[in-house]
């Protein structure tokens, strides 16, 4: 639809809303302008002095992450019998789009079984600085062997030292990320 | 005639020296802990903290800075003029200390004046001294030899003439009701109401007048980080540009100080005579409070902001406050 600016019937169809200018700059009306804006800023801004400070103060305080949230991942074993529930499948790192799964996969001797299955992964390696997080290997393995954990302070100085073996991996995590409790 | 200030009054050497020492103690005492308190209160104008990892709530953290400046080299660019350019920062600070002098702490108590010197010209002074302060900026800034401090130094020159006259005239007329010069004989003149009540208006525009003389936002083109990284400092490096910062402070406390004495009466406040230089130090740490809250809300004006201000609404508006203080002066 085009329209005439000038038309009459344009300016007075409802959807034209009238912008409200204050008293234009100069003489009395600027300078009451210019005052009030004023008094109104520095309103403004010492609300925001009672408000308080919003940040998060991050080494000592953490923002909650979500239950969901893909951070470091987490070998897992069987609760009752101990056995790694991992089979060396390698189906983790077929899925991965980074490449950053290695595995080696060993048959299980039967007097000393390491996992529930016939196999099981004997190198299980994560190299961390090239993951992506994107939580595929989660997916793709068919006995939730790995899972994707929440810890996401994982800095360290030497590239060698991102690389996660399956010892580090299956270790209980320290638990240095709060977890967002239902009602957040 | 009314005397203009009390001339037959002496005091022992002796009592004007630890005067002096206890002055720049306080002053000295007060000048970091208001950089931190600046700082903070900046943040929490933003919902930030500010420095709070240095000793308890932050309060160390001058310290750090002096000492990170102290350490850091007295760089000096190879086209600067080194006499002015050294010079530049020192006279700035020779000027805020020279004006800490004739802030009055107090009256005269057991035979001691509680302020530097009573001058019987206190607020020509003021102005006198004030002035010393910009010739620092303009030599640093001219000497540096780089583009944004030639600019910095240019518009510090032009914001100088455009506030000095409408300041002056803000002071003369609580100075006519007082009938004096002297700070310490216009506080005693404020006994039955503080000039910032019949005096509102000269208050007010000494206050803006002050914001430009402290190169405060939202007067601060001089230094304007924003466009021209710092103006007149861009070459400083180390003390030298420490001193420059250590000065802004110092002069915002020179300008709070006379603007408590001349419009919040000064030392006067409930309580016994000894806490008179509490009650200044209170209502100046107030004033300061207000630059700063300032200086959180406003946005830095455009150059010609200043200019049109300056002479178009402040002057004439000063005239008037004159006239009309003049006026009533006299009728009553």
């Amino acid at each position: 639809m085009s329209f005439d600016p000038k038309s009459a019937s344009y300016l007075d169809s409802i959807e034209v809303v009238e912008v409200q200018r204050g008293p234009e700059p100069g003489g009395v009306g600027g300078a009451y302008r210019a005052f009030g804006e004023t008094l109104r800023g520095l309103k403004t801004t010492m609300a925001r002095l009672i408000e308080g400070p919003l940040t998060i103060q991050y080494p000592e305080e953490k923002t909650p992450v979500y239950p969901r949230f893909r951070g470091r991942h987490k070998l897992h074993k069987f609760e009752d019998t101990g056995l790694e529930k991992c089979v060396g499948c390698s189906l983790c790192a077929a899925a991965c789009p980074a490449d950053c799964i290695r595995v080696v996969a060993a048959e299980n001797i039967p007097g000393d079984r390491v996992s529930a299955g016939e196999r099981y992964a004997a190198v299980y390696e994560i190299n961390l600085s090239r993951c992506i997080f994107c939580g595929y290997c989660e997916i793709a393995c068919p006995f939730d062997a790995i899972t994707m954990g929440h810890d996401y302070e994982m800095a360290d100085y030497d590239r060698a030292d991102l690389i996660f073996t399956k010892e580090m991996l299956l270790a209980e995590a320290i638990e240095r990320t709060p977890l967002k409790s239902e009602e957040e | 005639m009314l005397p203009f200030a009390e001339t037959g009054f002496a005091e022992a050497t002796w009592i004007m020296i630890v005067k002096s020492i206890v002055i720049f103690a306080v002053i000295f005492g007060v000048l970091p802990i208001l950089t931190v308190v600046e700082r903070k209160l900046i943040g929490r104008f933003q919902h930030r903290y500010g420095p709070n990892r240095v000793g308890p709530f932050g309060l160390l953290q001058p310290l750090a800075d002096v000492g990170k400046l102290i350490s850091k080299e007295s760089f000096r660019p190879a086209n600067a003029i080194s006499t002015l350019f050294i010079l530049g920062p020192l006279l700035p600070v020779i000027s805020g200390v020279l004006a800490l002098a004739i802030i009055p702490w107090g009256d005269v108590q057991d035979g001691v004046g509680l302020y530097g010197i009573d001058v019987p010209i206190g607020i020509l002074y003021f102005f006198a001294v004030g002035s010393i302060a910009f010739y620092g900026l303009l030599l640093g800034g001219w000497s540096s030899g780089s583009k944004y401090s030639l600019l910095g130094a240019m518009r510090s020159a032009a914001q100088l003439i455009s506030y000095e006259v409408s300041m002056g005239l803000a002071l003369l007329g609580a100075i006519m009701m007082a009938g004096s010069l002297s700070l310490v004989d216009i506080v005693h003149a404020q006994g039955e109401v503080w000039y910032i009540v019949p005096q509102i208006v000269g208050f007010g525009i000494f206050m803006l007048a002050g914001f430009a003389e402290t190169n405060r936002t939202p007067f601060d083109m001089p230094e304007a980080d924003a466009e021209l990284v710092q103006g007149f400092m861009t070459e400083y490096g180390g003390m030298r540009f420490g001193s420059f910062l250590l000065v802004e402070y110092m002069e915002i406390l020179v300008v709070s100080g006379i603007a408590a004495a001349i419009f919040l009466g000064g030392w006067m406040g409930p309580g016994p005579s000894f806490l008179d230089p509490i009650w200044m130090l209170t209502k100046m740490i107030g004033l300061v409070l207000v630059f700063i809250w300032v200086r959180a809300t406003l946005p830095r004006l455009r150059y010609d902001q200043l200019m049109s201000l300056g002479w178009k609404v402040l002057l004439p508006l000063a005239t008037l406050n004159v006239l009309v203080t003049a006026v009533l002066v006299v009728v009553t």
